[in-house]
């Protein structure tokens, strides 16, 4: 494996610090500190941590509604994400996106998106635009299983691997889609044999796994940027918590999540485990670690907290160029 | 009369429908075992199985696509998009298919499908969660567009375009689900194309649809504490419009409000403006005032999201200066 101790122990951190991104984004919905809807990724942090740790500074992804992990793990800023949920003018959309609507150009993060698939197309088009510059920049198209049946997906993915676009289609098998499981609703027996009708390879990964996500991205990431077109990539993992904060869950047996949450293969845990058991760290140094990630969030709701409403003059600013 | 809630007069509707009609079927995201995500096709499963209860993929083109043949072919589906903003994925199959199919075979063939859909702001869900888009579907010959503002309307209504012959846009509002209202026990429909006069009064009229009824009768409730009585009328469907009740109104107060949650320009708003200054130019005494959402995206931020869309003061000052009572 060629991560060195110092990246492995940025992605530990960073997996943490989503945890509590998102075990804050739900304290503030239920304090009704937040607007419309948020949605957590707990449970799925190795798959976008372990993807963006296979990716350089200027590669692209595109994300989802359940976005706060894809952004974090790109390296996107806590309070600039915390200050957007809250709608303050210090948020990264200046307060105009909130939760669903997170991005930073500078990181190459093309934005989350509330459209279920809606990030498909533009992935596929930063990839066109990364071989036309001739940038060598690749780009990881973040979606769920659900958003694999929107046909989206049928035309953009046939483009990819007609072009031999430097893509990979990250497909987080989460096994839900909203309020109902997303198994009945693909036909297919596994969602990686999508990748046929596109022709390009499909593979799968254990998704609760950090070291595999980011062996199995890193492939295709090498191989796209030498020119070896897309990859479809489906990581299994688990919806810990509801499709949306608040949500009772009335659709599903508790025991389920219980089972996903146990340190067995909970994706933090596990990593953890394979920090200390295999790579020689101590156990004191993770733990310094996780307080570090949650004394990143309390600052960052902090700063959100503090940081002053939109004035109302820009409500017409930026909508156009 | 009992009250029941606007999300239950659909569900109501809904339940009466595929009784009395076979032909009659449900599909859309989570509208069956979770009983909608509005929770307005509750019940629907248990009752009617599968065949007739279909939850689908999240694929909306294909669930528009579906109910069009579906409904070529001898069926009656009622398709389920969660937000108006999603059947921007399925433009083709209702635009250039369902819309279009009767009119261009020559009258050979029906398309009697529903869309079920709900719109507006208000909720802090921000740019791709809270659009009106109901004049991109008026805007297409061969649709109809319905908007009903209380639970009596809703359900009158939705059993009208259950049984219409023409793909119905049907257009509820988010936050309409939970106000309730008196709605009879038993049968009765809503015609479509015939607007409600929701308030009398000979001063100002003030049409206003979906959710801007209830801000247009609030509006209408501080006015006559001010000594101005509006008249509030709910077009109900905005396709075929029904000018001649707005028209008769005008007429009695020489002054109109039009008022409506999509965006200003191209809206709504204007297309009833020009209507009534054609039909009854010598009848009116004040230019007519439009409030309309400003043309923004709409943002997350509470405070510039009710800066964007209509307020009942709003509707109050374009009152006021349709009757020349704004100060300076
Ligand atoms: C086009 C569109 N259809 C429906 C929705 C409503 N919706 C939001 S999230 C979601 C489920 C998505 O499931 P999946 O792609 O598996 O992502 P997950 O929520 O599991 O991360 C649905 C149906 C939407 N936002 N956009
Ligand atoms: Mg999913």
């Amino acid at each position: 494996m060629n991560l060195s101790r110092d990246q492995l122990v940025d992605l530990y951190h960073r997996m943490w610090l989503i945890r509590y991104f998102d075990e804050a984004a739900r304290a503030l919905f239920m304090g009704n500190m937040l607007r419309g809807t948020t949605h957590t990724c707990t449970g799925q942090e190795a798959v976008a941590v372990g993807a963006c740790a296979a990716l350089r500074r200027d590669d692209y992804i595109t994300s989802t509604h359940r976005g706060h992990g894809h952004c974090l793990a790109k390296g996107g800023d806590p309070r600039a994400m915390m200050a957007e949920l809250l709608g303050r003018v210090t948020g990264y959309c200046k307060g105009k996106g909130g939760s669903m609507h997170i991005a930073d150009l500078d990181l190459g993060i093309l934005g989350a998106n509330g459209i279920v698939g809606g990030g498909i197309g533009l992935a596929t088009g930063a990839a066109y635009s990364a071989d036309l510059r001739g940038s060598g920049q690749v780009v990881v198209c973040f979606f769920g299983d659900g958003a694999s049946n929107q046909g989206i997906l049928m035309e953009a993915g046939n483009m990819a691997a007609l072009w031999q676009l430097p893509i990979i289609y990250l497909c987080e098998q989460n096994q839900y889609a909203e309020f109902s499981p997303s198994r009945p609703f693909i036909a297919v027996e596994r969602l990686e044999m999508k990748a046929q009708a596109f022709g390009m390879p499909g593979l799968t990964v254990d998704g609760n796994d950090l070291l595999a996500v980011y062996q199995a991205v890193r492939g295709a990431v090498e191989r796209a940027r030498a020119g070896g077109g897309p990859t479809f990539l489906v990581a299994h993992t688990y919806r810990i918590e509801g499709h949306t904060v608040g949500d009772p869950l009335t659709y599903r047996p508790k025991e389920e999540a219980a089972l996903w949450k146990s340190p067995e293969r909970d994706p933090i845990s596990r990593f953890g485990r394979r920090l200390v058991g295999e790579l020689g760290f101590a156990e004191a140094d993770l733990e310094s670690l996780r307080q570090k990630a949650r004394a990143d969030i309390d600052d960052a709701i902090a700063f959100g907290k503090a940081s002053p409403e939109p004035e109302i003059a820009a409500l017409w600013e930026d909508v156009y160029a | 009369m009992r009250e029941l809630s606007y999300r239950d007069a659909l569900n109501e509707a809904l339940h009466e429908e595929m009784t009395r009609d076979p032909r009659v079927f449900v599909l859309g995201e989570d509208v069956g075992r979770y009983g909608g995500v509005l929770q307005v096709t509750r019940g629907l499963l248990d009752k009617f199985g599968e065949k007739r209860v279909r939850d689908t993929p999240i694929s909306e083109a294909g669930i528009m696509g579906l109910a069009v043949g579906a409904a070529m072919t001898g069926m009656r589906p009622v398709a389920e998009i969660m937000y108006i903003d999603f059947s921007a994925l399925a433009m083709d199959q209702i635009v250039n298919q369902a819309a279009k199919a009767h009119y261009m075979f020559g009258g050979k063939t029906r398309v009697p499908l529903v869309m079920r859909t709900q719109g507006g702001g208000g909720r802090g869900n921000a740019a791709q969660h809270s659009q009106s888009l109901e004049m991109w579907y008026v805007h297409v010959p061969g649709l109809i567009v319905v908007q009903p503002s209380t639970p009596y309307d809703a359900k009158g209504l939705l059993k009208s375009a259950i049984r219409d012959d023409n793909p119905v846009i049907f257009i509820e509002h988010k936050l309409l689900y939970n106000t309730a209202g008196p709605v009879p026990e038993g049968e009765y429909l809503i015609p479509i194309g015939v607007a409600d006069v929701k308030r009398l009064g000979n001063h100002v009229t003030i049409v206003a649809t979906s959710r801007m009824v209830l801000f247009a009768l609030e509006a209408a409730e501080t006015l006559a504490e001010q000594g101005i009585q509006a008249e509030v009328i709910d077009p109900r469907t905005l396709k075929p419009l029904d000018l001649a009740t707005i028209v008769q109104s005008v007429e009695k107060t020489g002054r109109l409000v039009v008022v409506n949650e999509g965006a200003l320009t191209g809206g709504f708003t204007a297309e009833v403006a020009a209507r009534v200054q054609r039909a009854a130019f010598d009848w009116l005494d004040a230019p007519i005032m439009q409030v309309a959402t400003e043309d923004v995206p709409l943002p997350y931020n509470g405070r510039l999201e009710f800066e964007a869309i209509p307020s009942v003061q709003d509707i109050v000052l374009a009152a006021r200066g349709a009757l020349y009572w704004n100060a300076g």
